[in-house]
């Protein structure tokens, strides 16, 4: 048997190697930026949410968490785990450690303005819209799962199963990467999220939060408001008050 | 001055097939692994919506990590020029090679979308630290390719002192981007430290000298070529001394983050009432990964022994991985600080939970198969390995 491989076969092989990255390399600059809406969408607007933690009863949220799964159809998942199924909004009950007061409050992606998912994800796929909501491209998410690390909300799920009969607006997919889109689909026609139109008191309020006449403007300006870990600088788009 | 020569192995007996066959076994049960669970989803897998990097990722980033270490014995030859490493060079850059292979597959297969590798190559973030792993780790290859082509070719040798400062640096520039991946996360209490880029370099020499160790020990042993004394006691000294450097930074990576009292949190969780994670830390990672490699690596009676040493680079080997699984998942099974001052009763803040299973592991295994069967194959056909690695010759080396 000849010894298969002398040195001038290996650095052929090595040079083929070099080539092939090579041309890796060179699909960077192919780089498209992926543009998902076709609408009109600009930096002139920001959407957000603002949640009273005092008027939003438990009721009402239950009620959002359900007008979420049928308006974007996650939830019926049948094999996953609970720990596995989606979850856009959560349902949370927190107690000030000085006061013992109780609150509730729905979570969900906070549409970052700095978002931390946006950064780290590799492929762009993770997005962040001129009007400030942030969304995951299904095509080009190769479900790294990194942006769910980096997310500090623990906003984002994976899709552990193979799903039928989605939402036409909401093409999700087996191993790929979802989270709230503030009802994009629905806010591009000049509707509401379906969250906030399941409540029927005024306990959240969407809106654009630089128009200066709109609700939530106007009511951010005279209650106090927090952001979840305003720490981290994200500017969230979602608001609190009464937390 | 002698030249080394390096030979080819022969690669015909009995136990080279039965290798070959058993590695060759495990790589076709991970490929299955990979089948089943795309065929199904991952939720046949462990992970679930807050563990979402389970034990695969603890494989890959083990065989990363090592890789990068494994090209420290050729770039101590070369960059430091100490000619005892000289014939050694060689093997440390195919082990490293290999072992970044293995880890790379792992990775890649343990994807959501495998079929969107495409993707990945094509659409590049540039802000995302992901996406310039990827670019360190195929320019990782193109370098230690280069790198061992200036090796072989003799025309070449005059250039590998300065490629291998290439390569020396690119692997420290990997290594800070694969710590970074979790220094970029800010808002998980386990991951916010800029130690984790230096203590995953110091990692990546101790976990990468381990392999080496024994795949050098094994290969001359299977092969019934000489390895003297002296070149293995060099290493042996060598290992110890990172050991003793990766337990040096743990100290400080938490004592640093006890002295913040945002991080208190999670330290208690690690080092004191984290159930399996505690135990594995101090248990896994400290004693039988940290310790007890020491004490056999440095205690008068265990000193000499080839088959200590063999056992201790086997030991830091489990303990590296015990230590990847205690950052990856235990950083994730406990629960990120949404309302600082406020207790979270309902919905959130409970420590996850992760279940290993059986696909995980054999995607992880087949990682380290490949990466060994890859050094197997090419040690047959390259002359990689030097054929004596005698005291003598060793001496002779070691003197220039
Ligand atoms: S909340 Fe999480 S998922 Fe939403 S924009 Fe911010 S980082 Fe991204
Ligand atoms: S999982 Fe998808 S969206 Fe998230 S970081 Fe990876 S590619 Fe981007």
């Amino acid at each position: 048997m000849n010894k298969a491989l002398n040195r001038r076969d290996f650095i052929k092989i090595m040079n083929a190697t070099t080539t092939g990255v090579a041309i890796v390399a060179s699909g960077i600059t192919l780089t498209t930026f992926a543009s998902v809406s076709e609408t009109p969408v600009t930096n002139k607007k920001r959407w957000g949410l603002l949640i009273d933690t005092n008027k939003l009863t438990e009721t009402d949220i239950d009620g959002m968490v359900n007008a979420c799964q049928q308006e974007q159809g996650w939830g019926t998942e049948i094999r996953s785990t609970s720990s596995q199924k989606p979850g856009w909004i959560k349902k949370l009950k927190i107690k000030d450690k000085a006061t013992n007061k109780v609150s509730n409050l729905a979570l969900m992606c906070q549409h970052c303005e700095e978002p931390p998912c946006v950064d780290v994800c590799p492929t762009n796929a993770s997005m962040k819209r001129e009007d400030g909501i942030v969304l995951v491209d299904k095509h080009l998410c190769i479900g790294c799962r990194y942006c769910m690390m980096a997310c500090p909300y623990d906003a984002r799920s994976f899709v552990h199963e193979t799903l039928n009969n989605q939402k036409e607006h909401m093409p999700r997919g087996k191993g790929t990467v979802e989270a709230c889109t503030m009802c994009v689909h629905k806010v591009d026609k000049g509707e509401t999220p379906a969250c906030v139109e399941s409540v029927n008191s005024e306990a959240v309020i969407f809106g654009n939060l630089y128009d200066e006449s709109s609700q939530i403007n106007q009511t951010l300006k005279i209650v106090q408001s927090s952001q979840i870990r305003a720490d981290l600088n994200l500017n969230t788009g979602v608001r609190y008050s009464g937390i | 001055m002698s030249n080394i020569r390096f030979e080819q192995i022969e690669g015909k007996s009995l136990g080279f097939y039965i290798l070959i066959t058993g590695l060759g076994i495990l790589i076709l049960a991970a490929l299955g692994s990979v089948y089943y669970v795309e065929h199904h989803g991952h939720f046949v897998t462990g992970m679930n919506n807050r563990i979402v990097w389970g034990m695969p990722h603890v494989f890959a980033l083990f065989l990363i990590v090592a890789a990068s270490g494994a090209l420290n014995v050729a770039s101590i030859s070369s960059v430091f020029n100490k000619k005892l490493y000289k014939p050694l060079s060689r093997l440390s850059g195919l082990v490293a090679l290999s072992l970044l292979a293995g880890g790379l597959m792992v990775l890649v297969l343990d994807l959501g979308r495998i079929d969107r590798l495409i993707v990945a190559m094509t659409e590049y973030n540039f802000k995302s630290i992901f996406a310039w792993n990827i670019i360190l780790y195929n320019g990782f290859f193109v370098v230690v390719a280069i790198y061992l082509w200036m090796m072989f070719e003799r025309r070449m040798n005059k250039f590998s002192h300065k490629v291998g400062l290439v390569a020396f640096s690119w692997r420290l520039i990997l290594t800070t981007g694969t710590g970074s991946i979790f220094g970029f996360l800010v808002a998980r209490q386990a991951y916010d430290a800029v130690i984790m880029a230096p203590m995953f370099i110091i990692m990546s020499f101790s976990f990468g000298l381990a392999s080496f160790i024994l795949i050098l020990m094994a290969s001359y042993k299977w092969t019934n070529r000489p390895l003297g004394n002296i070149i293995v006691n060099r290493l042996r000294n060598l290992l110890g001394v990172f050991v003793a450097a990766v337990m040096y930074f743990v100290a400080v990576y938490h004592l640093g983050n006890l002295y913040l009292a945002e991080n208190t949190g999670i330290e208690n969780f690690i080092l004191f009432d984290g159930g399996i994670y505690t135990k594995l830390f101090w248990y896994g990672q400290i004693i039988l990964g940290g310790i007890v490699p020491m004490v056999l690596i440095y205690h008068p009676i265990t000193k000499g022994d080839r088959s200590m040493l063999g056992l201790s680079s086997v030991l830091i080997i489990i303990g590296g991985f015990i230590q990847l699984y205690v950052i990856i998942i235990g950083g994730q099974a406990y629960p990120m600080e949404l309302f600082p001052g406020k207790e979270v009763l309902e919905g959130y803040g409970d420590i996850a939970q992760y279940l290993v299973s059986l696909p995980e592991v054999f995607l992880g295994i087949g990682g380290i198969a490949l990466a060994i069967i890859i050094v197997t194959f090419l040690v047959k056909f390259l002359a990689f390995l030097p054929e004596s690695l005698e005291d003598d010759l060793a001496d002779l080396y070691y003197k220039r």
